[in-house]
């Protein structure tokens, strides 16, 4: 073992045999390239096999591994053991879901609610094969690009307020993710979406805390869609009430 | 046992998988289509993929060039059959993922943009900055939402093929959750399910790359093919082998060497270019089997550059200016300032030789057909015929979109046909006997063996004896080594006897798989004495048409060595000549 060691405190829950959740401590060597996943797979390879955490990629790409570390919401292969050396770091699985086992958190409610916004591109119809690839400007491409980056970590539902008081408000990610295709020059669907977003668990469920976008590890902003999407219900709304002849 | 009556059961639900379950979803809506994955669709490593997907998009392009580039590129390996069908499907196909949605970077005049890319004559890579993996993926995953057809199976943990009367109708599989193992009985299975990179220990690949869909497939009789041939990409990072895209030098990074020297030039790919003008096939736009190699050279001549992870070369961005690389190159620079703390902009990134591509796998023909009935096979898990010796890169992820659709069509008119009921009781006995045999690792107690040692010895093993240049020697010693291993592996001891979310049980079921598919790169090795494209022997040196214009089979045999057979390449219309890249290839 190296000579310098730093003290991972994890959580621990297996439902068929823990009554609730515990904390758990392993010292491990302090290396100081490695990341919280490196201490993870060590502790997993040499002290207990049964430690229970998601993981893939080690780029920040797959979104597997998104733990609350010291707390705040993280990617275990993008945070460094360093920035906490000499301090130990508590590792926890992600807030605002169900504890499946140790850090692995259950993700039904997300999945659905990302299905639900209808996340693809609506037309009335398609270009065939042969008719070719649709154009698009750089200037278009850029109003959705950002919002393409998600990588669906879940990092935004864990520091979200509103998403743990309320569970039936879609919530950061699937709202963006509905703003991306809404902004896309290639999409018609803007209207069906509507119905979605503009309920009370669409994006009037947010208050615009900010908390997902400072989480976010790709700089989404989902905070910054949300407002976006506001801004268009209230457009639409008005349209349609105050403006009748206005809606298309 | 519970018991999933499905149509098609895809595994696997990474960018083939899901190409695959909308192709069967468009072709036939009737048809139930089970897919199912370890892991939630967001997180198969084609999300990883960076630089880009090839298909002909130029008017000074061709199929043809594409079709050379390709033949040439795998060192004459290639079914000429396929690639003459993949390169003319190649562009219909990402055009399709351009109408789903798929975020393409884009020239000033709104079409889609191009770039160069290594072993390619004209630039035809098709790219979303440098995250092209992740937005394809993104793209089919989001796009398949609409087909009320396809059945997601999240977290289910795939174990054996089920098969009765010659014929692949169904497998097992666990689901994760709960531990509880199921029966998906389908008219037909088409497996997508990855590529081998853990059996290594440096690899660009995630800890999901198991080899899974391989093993399933070998072990129920199908041949895998051309397992020998192991693609190490030149630049990745040292310590994480995290990879740094091809793109890099298609933008223009140039490599060096400790001298700041650049070294290709010595290796038959000069002259070399003038900075900012990368040249097709010349230089850093060579092929990468080429490029791993004169590493290689470089190393044992003392020119490379020391880290701390080890030796390295310089691959020097310096000259491209912030805007180009923020604009092209975003994700890597963030990659190399986070995992290295060395920003490409101002500074050139130490980078060395990592596993990151599996050549062979399932054989199957164009129509992504294996030798068994219903059974189906496409990407990385599979030997379609594309790659040859050696992959360009970006035909890759161009092949989950062609195959994906070869593999749904096909699949879907073969399910349509089955039409005589099925031997459930025969079906249901064999998922019964897979039950038994993995829960008994739950239930077994003593052997005494940590799996962590096995995978570190088998790691270093192929390291040492099936890296980037091999000798009968070392070769043999690591047949030898995972043989051993293969016997040692039933003492494996688990510690974690939970039913939920069982991670131990899981990996090491994996272990099993990585271990007999080990035993297929290794054996193969040995077998072929000649030197092609990936596959590099320092002890026969030459490419050997005579004896080796052939693909290798490698069939299971229970627990001795597997059996090793030949297949001859299909040949149309390029006969194997001198693999030439830098000024040769000026006429090619």
């Amino acid at each position: 073992m190296a000579e310098k060691t730093i003290e991972i405190e994890v959580l621990r829950y297996d439902p068929e045999k823990d009554a609730e959740p515990y904390f758990q401590t392993f010292t491990v060597p302090y290396v100081e390239h490695w990341v919280v996943l490196d201490a993870l797979t060590y502790i997993k390879d040499e002290i207990d096999q049964s430690l229970t955490f998601r993981w893939s990629c080690h780029m920040a790409v797959c979104g597997s591994c998104g733990y609350n570390i010291d707390g705040e919401p993280h990617l275990g292969c993008k945070t460094f053991i360093r920035d906490f050396y000499p301090n130990k770091v508590r590792v926890e699985p992600l807030a605002n879901f169900p504890i499946e086992r140790d850090l692995v958190v259950v993700q039904d409610d997300f999945i659905e609610k990302f299905a639900d916004i209808k996340p693809y591109i609506i037309r009335e119809r398609h270009n065939t094969v042969d008719e070719g690839t649709y154009k698009q400007s750089r200037a278009e491409l850029i109003k959705f690009k950002q919002y393409t980056m998600c990588i669906n970590c879940l990092l935004c539902y864990s520091a979200c307020p509103q998403y743990g008081l309320n569970p039936e408000f879609y919530g950061p990610a699937s709202l963006s993710l509905a703003h991306r295709y809404n902004m896309d020059s290639r999409d018609e669907g803007r209207e069906e979406r509507m119905e979605v977003l503009a309920a009370e668990e669409g994006v009037w469920g947010c208050t615009f805390v900010g908390a997902c976008s400072r989480a976010c590890p790709k700089d989404v902003d989902p905070a910054g869609a949300i407002q976006q999407i506001k801004i268009a219900a209230t457009s639409d709304w008005m349209k349609e009430k105050l403006m009748p002849w206005g809606k298309k | 046992m519970e018991v999933i009556k499905t149509d098609i059961a895809i595994l696997g639900a990474g960018g083939g998988g899901l190409r695959a379950a909308i192709a069967v979803a468009e072709a036939n809506p009737t048809l139930h289509v089970a897919l199912i994955s370890k892991v939630y669709p967001m997180r198969s490593h084609t999300v990883a993929a960076e630089g880009g997907a090839a298909g002909v998009a130029q008017d000074i392009d061709s199929l043809d060039n594409h079709f050379n580039d390709t033949v040439t590129g795998g060192d004459w390996l290639c079914d000429q059959d396929m690639v003459e069908m993949f390169v003319k499907e190649a562009p219909r196909q990402l055009t399709r993922i351009e109408q789903w949605g798929c975020p393409w970077s884009r020239d000033d005049d709104g079409s889609v943009s191009v770039r160069k890319f290594g072993g390619m004559k004209v630039a035809r890579t098709w790219y979303a900055a440098d995250k092209t993996g992740f937005h394809m993926l993104h793209t089919l995953f989001q796009t398949s939402i609409q087909f009320e057809s396809i059945h997601r199976f999240d977290e289910f943990y795939a174990t054996d093929l089920m098969i009765d009367d010659g014929r692949c109708q169904g497998v097992t599989a666990i689901e994760m959750r709960t531990g509880q193992m199921k029966l998906f009985l389908a008219k037909a299975v088409i497996i997508a399910a990855g590529g081998a990179g853990q059996i290594f220990p440096f690899t660009t690949n995630g800890s999901i790359k198991t080899a899974d869909g391989m093993a399933m497939a070998y072990r129920a009789g199908v041949p895998l093919r051309d397992m020998e041939f192991i693609q190490y990409h030149p630049t990745g990072l040292p310590g994480t082998g995290i990879l740094l895209t091809e793109g890099c030098r298609g933008e223009g990074g140039v490599l060096r060497n400790k001298d700041g020297y650049r070294y290709l030039q010595d290796y038959e790919m000069g002259p070399e270019t003038p900075l900012g003008d990368p040249q097709p096939k010349t230089m850093e736009l060579g092929p990468r089997d080429r490029l791993s190699q004169a590493f290689y050279h470089e190393q044992k001549k003392g020119r490379t550059v020391e880290t701390i992870f080890g030796d390295a070369v310089h691959l020097d961005m310096t000259h491209l200016g912030e805007k180009k690389i923020e604009d092209r190159l975003p994700m890597v620079r963030m990659l190399a300032k986070t995992y290295i703390g060395v920003d490409m902009v101002k500074e050139p990134v130490p980078v060395r030789p990592v596993v990151h591509y599996t050549m062979g796998g399932i054989k199957t023909d164009l129509n992504g057909a294996t030798l068994m009935q219903g059974l189906y096979a496409l990407g990385e898990c599979a030997s379609s015929g594309l790659h040859g010796a050696n992959r360009l890169g970006s035909n890759s992820l161009t092949e989950l979109t062609v195959m994906g659709l070869m593999c749904g069509e096909n699949a879907a008119g073969f399910a349509k046909e089955q039409a005589g009921k099925a031997n459930e009781s025969a079906l249901e006995k064999q998922a019964a006997d897979a039950e038994e045999r993995v829960f008994s690792w739950v239930r077994k107690s003593g052997g005494g063996e940590r799996p962590v040692t096995i995978r570190k010895e088998m790691h270093e093993s192929m390291e040492q004896g099936v890296g980037i240049y091999r000798e009968a020697g070392p070769i043999k010693a690591t047949c030898d080594k995972i043989a051993e291993l293969r016997d040692r592996y039933p003492n494996v001891q688990l510690e974690d006897r939970s039913n939920v979310y069982n991670t131990d049980l899981f990996s090491v079921l994996e272990l099993g798989n990585l271990l007999d598919v080990a035993q297929t790169l290794s054996d193969g090795a040995l077998a072929r004495t000649e030197s092609r494209g990936a596959h590099q022997r320092l002890d026969h040196p030459e490419r050997d048409d005579e004896n080796f214009l052939q693909h290798t089979l490698a069939y299971y045999s229970g627990k001795d060595a597997p059996r090793i057979e030949y297949e001859p390449v299909v040949i149309t219309r390029s006969q194997p000549a001198e693999r030439a890249y830098g000024g040769k290839a000026k006429n090619g």
